[in-house]
């Protein structure tokens, strides 16, 4: 069955929208849509890293996720403006992943890979990584799930409930830079927060509780994976790009749906 | 009784500092909270109030001094400022459980208590300013803390409001013996539930009886005495059983 591309590429999209549906929750929740984005663009000087060194992509990737994502919390603290911050972070990294690339004489990569996906040359190591950090970022934020929401919910409420609210930012981080790492190979670098951001969107106006928030937009994400896929290979579009797409279009017609409910309220 | 609790201090805070940078927030306050005691304090803005809370609740690192809560103290908070991203769906119901596992009755008392019983399965983001303070007043007592912390806890609220929320407080608290240590702007309408009030500016001005404070000099020059007027009104309430020692309210005052 795994012999076949297409049932790979769907495995991977799969196990991608799962990591990214509680997760991107968070990132909603806590208005940390930016905060994805600059770590997703920290990935490119990753993979540049990973190439110079010749190692394998994933570690490379969730190292430098990792350092930009603590970077950018410990810079916060300090009093920076967030916005801004993510913008000089997340594109003067992008710029710099870029030009070490183009250092890399004698390999041949393909860069638009990697800013874009490449969901159909998945192999079977790289679903078994993607499955991994899919089931490791799940595993992580179930476990701590009520601590997670009551630090977003309030700090204050949070410490005076006996929790430690940085270190639940932590958590996020980590869990982030590991969706990241993982998604790099199936959606690309530039569309990784829209799978993190669109799924849960949607899924705010049919959900009544946080934990139905997020199995809906795990269920919204796992049906774009499949229908984006399903469309680049019956109308030969690009399988990434086409799987935002589709999370979109959900995305739109729920948020029709959803004002016609209040209107008829 | 009273001395005896005075040992047991649930809250015990001792010559606490706290700096943000360059800026002293608060130095050299000492105080303390017994068992099934209300007290308040009170103080203009920028005085500390909000920092000290947050001293208590361990969000802020005291630069000196020590903070001892009791051991297993279990805290209640109402926070000054809860705002809800609209896009965090999430029930009366599934809030109140947020951080204890409690049954749906254990839930639905809560609320009772707190004058609310019929928002079980409202949004949290629909509820109006009175409904939304008072489930987080039927959050804050659904796992029967020991001591109750409010952080201005009725910002939004119109005065007969407030003074009806600070009586479901009082009520709340004296039948449970549950401690309560609060902080308020709306003097007249706290004082006259409180057993102690104390003064911060910085540090602690002046503290003891309500009746005390209100005419300590410290108290008077940092609130006029615009407000001595309406305590008056309260003060039958707390002309009998009060034996605490008050010796130490004018010399705490620098």
């Amino acid at each position: 069955m795994l012999d076949d591309f297409m049932v790979r590429a769907a495995l991977a999209g799969v196990g991608v929208a799962l990591a990214a549906a509680p997760l991107g929750c968070f990132v909603v929740w806590r208005r940390m849509a930016y905060f994805g984005d600059a770590t997703a663009h920290a990935a490119i000087l990753g993979v540049a890293l990973s190439l110079t060194f010749e190692m394998s992509i994933f570690p490379g990737v969730l190292a430098v996720a990792l350092i930009m994502a603590l970077s950018v919390t410990a810079l916060s603290e300090r009093g920076y403006a967030m916005d801004t911050l993510l913008g000089v972070l997340a594109h003067s990294s992008l710029a710099f992943g870029l030009v070490a690339v183009s250092f890399l004489s004698g390999i041949r990569i393909d860069l638009m890979a990697y800013l874009f996906g490449d969901i159909l040359a998945v192999s079977r190591l790289d679903l078994l990584v993607i499955w991994g950090g899919a089931l490791a970022v799940i595993g992580l934020i179930a476990s701590r799930w009520s601590s997670l929401l009551t630090s977003t919910l309030n700090e204050e409420l949070a410490y005076a409930s006996g929790l430690n609210p940085k270190r639940e930012r932590l958590i996020l981080t980590l869990a982030l830079a590991i969706t990241v790492a993982v998604a790099i190979k199936v959606v690309g670098v530039l569309l990784i927060a829209a799978l993190l951001i669109i799924p849960a969107a949607a899924a705010r106006v049919l959900a009544r509780t946080p934990e139905a928030m997020a199995v809906i937009a795990a269920i919204i994400g796992s049906i774009s994976a499949i229908g984006g896929l399903r469309a680049a290979y019956v109308i030969d579009t690009p399988a990434g790009p086409s799987i935002v797409c589709v999370a979109a279009v959900i995305f739109a017609v729920l948020g029709v749906f959803a004002r016609r409910r209040r209107v008829t309220d | 009784m009273l001395r005896q609790s005075e040992i047991m201090s649930l809250i015990e805070v001792k010559d606490l500092a706290i700096t943000y940078g360059a800026n002293t927030v608060l130095h050299n306050v000492s105080l303390h909270l017994n068992a099934g005691e209300i007290v308040t304090i009170v103080g203009p803005n920028g005085s500390g109030k909000t920092s000290l809370f947050r001293a208590i609740i361990g969000a802020a690192e005291p630069a000196r001094g020590k903070i001892t809560l009791q051991p297993g103290l279990k805290i209640g908070y109402v926070p000054q400022r809860l705002h809800i991203d609209p896009n965090l769906p999430i029930t009366v119901d599934r809030f109140m459980r947020l951080t204890e596992r409690v049954s749906p009755d254990v839930c639905q008392k809560a609320l009772e208590v707190a004058g609310v019983p019929d928002l079980m399965k409202r949004q949290m983001t629909q509820l109006s300013g009175g409904q939304f303070q008072r489930v987080l007043l039927a959050r804050a007592v659904i796992n029967q803390p020991d001591v109750l912390l409010l952080d201005e806890a009725t910002q939004g609220l119109d005065q007969a409001g407030s003074a009806a929320f600070y009586q479901q407080i009082e009520s709340v608290c004296r039948k449970s013996g549950c401690a309560v240590l609060m902080i308020s702007h709306e003097l007249h309408v706290v004082m006259s539930a409180s057993d102690r009030v104390i003064c911060l500016n910085g540090h602690v001005c002046c503290e003891g009886s309500p009746a005390v404070v209100a005419s300590a000099p410290e108290y008077r020059s940092l609130f006029g005495s615009g407000t001595g007027g309406a305590l008056a009104l309260y003060r039958h309430d707390h002309d009998h059983d009060h034996h605490h020692d008050h010796g130490h309210s004018q010399e705490a005052a620098e």
